[in-house]
C-alpha cells in the first residue's frame, strides 16, 4: 500500500498498473498450485466414493461410503497405521532427545565447530531412497559393516536386523528399529539446526541475571534455556512428524516394507495398493484422504507456528 | 527471583565468566566437549565414508566378510553403473589383451573381468533425464516463485496469509496422495512418463517452497530502494528488475540450489509417474541388479553420483540451510 501510493500516477496510466503486475505475477503460480494439486485432490475425493481401478478400463462405479467404510474395519490397515504411529513416535522421540542435546554441545563455539556441524548437517541433505539403499548394504550380516563395527564377527550368531532376526531367532520389531536408527542418523541434524538457532537467539542477559541470582544450571536449564528454545524445538518436532508419517523412500530403500509386515507404513501401503497389482484405485483414493486429513490437521498446527515466529523475527 | 527470595542464598558464586579467569575445570568441559562432537561427527560419516568406500571395490571385495579394509582400489563399480556389458568368447579376449593399450580405461577395467563392453547402460539416459528434469523444473520454479514472493511481499493482496498457508500446505501432502489422481490426469494427458509432465510437476512441487523462501529474502531489501527509483520515473516492472533483482541474488541462487537439490534427490513422484523414456537416476539406483543378485559396486558408485553434489551443496550453503529447511520463516 505504501509504495502504491509512492508510484507516480503518470507512469501508472502509461505501464501496468500495480494491480495488473500483481495479477500477473501471482497468478501463474496459483494456477499451477490449483491445477497440480487443488483439482487433483477433487478428483481423487470423488474417486475415494467409487469402485474402480486405473488399469481395468471400466468406468468408475459410484459406491458411498463403501470404500471408508471398509478400511476403517480392516485391521490390517490399522496396523499400519499402528506401525506408522510407532516409526514416528520413536525417531521424532529420538530426534528431539539427541539433537537437542547436540545442539548444547555445539553451542559455544571451538575450533572447527563450524565445519564439524556442517558435517553433521550433510545426512539430511541426501536422497532418502539413496540413504535406504546404502544403509541396507550397512545392516547385510554377511559383508555389512554395521554389524562389523558392533563386534559380531560371525553372521550366525549377531543381529540381521532387516530381516528382524538375532541368531537366526526371530526378534519382532528389529526391522523396525532399523529404519528409525538410519532416519534418527539422517533428520536429528536437522533438530540440532533449529534448536541451535534458538539458543543463539537467547539474550545473555537471562543467563547473567541468573548467575547473579545463584540459579543452578538445572534452574538455568529448565526455566531459560527450555522455555526460549520451546517454540523451534516444537516447530522441529511438527516439521518431522509430518515427514515421518509421509516415509516412503526410506522404507522403499531399505526393506520394501518387509520382513512380512513388520515395516509396512501406511504411505508404503498406499503406493501398493494404488500403483501394485490390481492398482486398487478407489480404496486407496479412500485411505489417501484419511492420511490427508491427518496431515492437514498436523500441518495447520506447524503453519501456524511458523507464522507465530515468522512475525516475531 | 522469587525462589532465591524463599531459599535465601545459595552457593557463592565460584566461577569466573571473565574470559581471562576460566578455571581449569571450564577448559577442560571445554576441550571434552569438542571431543565429543568430533566423535559425532566421525561416527555420522562412517556411512557415508563406507559407502564412499565401496564405490571403489571389486564384486568379490564388496561381498568379502568381514568387510575388507584394506582393498586395491577399482573402478569397476562404475563401469557395472555406465555400461552395458558382454562376456568376451576366448579368442576375442586373447584380441582384446593384446592390443590392451588401445582400449579405453572403462574397456580396460571390464577386460580384467573378460568382459567387452556393448554400449552406455540405461542409466546414462536416466542421469540424462535427472538433469533435464531437475534443471528446467528449477528454473521455471524459482523463476515463478520469485515473482510470486516479490507480490506477496510488496502488494496488499487479499487474503494474503490464506494464499501463502494454501501455497505451503501443498507441500505437505505425502507423494502418493497426490499422485493416485495426477496418475490418471497424465494418462488422459499423455503426459505419463514424458519429460515435460516430469518438469510440471517437480516445478510445481519445489513452487511453495521457493516462493516461501525468495519472499523471506526479498522482505528483507529495503522497500526504500524501490521507492526512491519510482519516484525517479522508473515503472514498477523497471524497479524489480534493475532494482530488487540485482539486491535479491544471493537468495535466488540459494533457491536455485536448494530446489535442484530436491529434483534431484526426487524419488516417490519418478517411481510412479515413469517408467522408461522420462525415468530419473533415483528410482533407478535402486533396481540395479546383476547377474548374482544385487550389484553393490554399481549402487555405491551410483550414490557417491548423488553424495557428491550434496557434499559440496551443504557447505556452500551452510549458512543458509537453516531458512532452507523451514521454509524461510527462521533467519539466523
Amino acid at each position: 500500500m505504501t509504495s502504491m501510493s509512492a508510484s507516480p500516477s503518470s507512469s501508472r496510466q502509461r505501464h501496468l498498473s500495480d494491480r495488473a503486475i500483481l495479477n500477473l505475477f501471482i497468478w501463474p503460480t496459483l494456477f499451477l498450485l490449483i491445477a497440480m494439486n487443488i483439482f487433483p485432490l477433487f478428483y481423487s475425493l470423488y474417486l475415494s466414493f467409487t469402485d474402480y481401478s486405473a488399469i481395468a478400463g471400466k468406468i468408475p462405479v459410484w459406491i458411498g461410503v463403501e470404500n471408508f467404510r471398509n478400511i476403517l474395519n480392516d485391521e490390517q490397515l490399522w496396523q499400519y497405521f499402528s506401525t506408522t504411529g510407532r516409526y514416528a513416535l520413536l525417531s521424532v522421540g529420538l530426534q528431539t532427545v539427541l539433537g537437542f542435546g547436540m545442539a548444547m554441545l555445539v553451542r559455544e563455539k571451538f575450533r572447527g565447530s563450524g565445519l564439524l556441524t556442517t558435517l553433521i548437517l550433510v545426512p539430511m541433505m541426501l536422497s532418502p531412497v539413496v540413504v535406504g539403499l546404502f544403509w541396507k548394504l550397512m545392516y547385510t550380516p554377511t559383508f555389512g559393516y554395521f554389524n562389523y563395527l558392533l563386534g559380531f564377527d560371525n553372521p550366525g550368531l549377531g543381529p540381521d536386523f532387516l530381516a528382524s532376526s538375532w541368531a537366526r531367532k526371530p526378534v519382532p520389531g528389529l526391522a523396525l528399529w532399523a529404519v528409525v536408527l538410519v532416519d534418527v542418523w539422517m533428520w536429528t541434524p536437522f533438530v540440532m539446526l533449529l534448536v541451535l538457532s534458538g539458543l543463539k537467539a537467547i539474550p545473555d542477559y537471562l543467563y547473567e541475571a541468573a548467575v547473579i541470582d545463584r540459579a543452578s544450571s538445572w534452574f538455568q536449564f529448565w526455566r531459560i534455556t527450555l522455555p526460549q528454545v520451546a517454540p523451534l524445538l516444537l516447530i522441529a518436532i511438527l516439521f518431522r512428524t509430518i515427514e515421518a508419517i509421509k516415509s516412503f523412500d526410506l522404507v522403499m530403500g531399505m526393506t520394501g516394507g518387509g520382513p512380512g509386515v513388520q515395516t509396512e507404513l501406511i504411505a508404503v501401503n498406499l503406493y501398493r495398493q494404488a500403483f501394485l497389482g490390481q492398482f486398487r484405485t478407489g480404496p486407496a483414493s479412500a485411505l489417501a484422504y484419511i492420511i490427508l486429513v491427518i496431515i492437514i490437521a498436523i500441518s495447520n498446527l506447524y503453519i501456524r507456528y511458523l507464522n507465530q515466529i515468522r512475525g516475531e523475527g | 527471583m522469587a525462589n532465591f527470595a524463599e531459599t535465601g542464598p545459595g552457593k557463592p558464586v565460584t566461577e569466573s565468566i571473565r574470559v581471562d579467569k576460566i578455571s581449569p575445570r571450564a577448559r577442560l568441559m571445554h576441550n571434552l566437549r569438542a571431543l565429543a562432537v568430533l566423535g559425532l561427527a566421525i561416527v555420522s560419516l562412517i556411512p557415508i565414508f563406507v559407502m564412499t568406500v565401496t564405490a571403489f571395490k571389486t564384486r568379490a571385495d564388496v561381498v568379502s566378510v568381514p568387510p575388507k579394509v584394506a582393498f586395491q582400489p577399482t573402478l569397476e563399480g562404475f563401469v557395472y553403473l555406465l555400461t552395458e556389458r558382454a562376456v568376451m568368447s576366448q579368442a576375442r579376449l586373447a584380441e582384446a589383451q593384446q592390443n590392451a593399450e588401445n582400449l579405453t580405461l572403462f574397456e580396460r577395467i571390464a577386460l580384467k573381468t573378460g568382459q567387452d563392453i556393448t554400449g552406455p547402460s540405461d542409466y546414462v539416459n536416466r542421469l540424462r533425464n535427472s538433469l533435464i528434469i531437475a534443471g528446467l523444473s528449477t528454473v521455471a520454479s524459482v523463476v515463478l516463485g520469485l515473482f510470486a514472493a516479490y507480490a506477496f511481499s510488496r502488494f496488499t493482496v487479499r487474503g494474503k496469509d490464506d494464499l501463502l498457508f494454501f501455497i505451503l500446505s501443498t507441500r505437505m501432502l505425502p507423494a502418493v496422495v497426490v499422485t493416485i489422481p495426477l496418475f490418471l490426469m497424465y494418462r488422459q494427458l499423455s503426459l505419463h512418463d514424458t519429460h515435460l509432465g516430469m518438469i510440471l510437476l517437480y516445478t510445481v512441487f519445489n513452487l511453495s517452497f521457493s516462493v516461501w523462501l525468495l519472499k523471506g529474502f526479498i522482505d528483507e531489501i529495503p522497500r526504500e530502494y524501490e521507492e526512491a527509483a519510482l519516484v525517479d520515473g522508473y515503472t514498477r516492472l523497471q524497479a524489480f528488475f534493475k532494482i530488487v533483482l540485482p539486491q535479491a541474488v544471493t537468495g535466488i541462487a540459494a533457491t536455485t540450489v536448494f530446489c535442484l537439490i530436491f529434483a534431484w534427490n526426487e524419488y516417490a513422484f519418478a517411481l510412479m509417474l515413469t517408467s522408461e523414456k522420462a525415468r530419473t537416476a533415483p528410482p533407478s539406483i535402486a533396481t540395479m541388479l546383476g547377474r548374482g543378485g544385487i550389484e553393490w559396486s554399481a549402487i555405491a558408485a551410483g550414490s557417491l553420483g548423488f553424495l557428491i553434489p550434496v557434499v559440496i551443496i551443504t557447505f556452500v550453503l551452510r549458512n543458509y540451510l537453516l531458512r532452507g529447511v523451514t521454509f524461510g520463516a527462521i533467519r539466523q
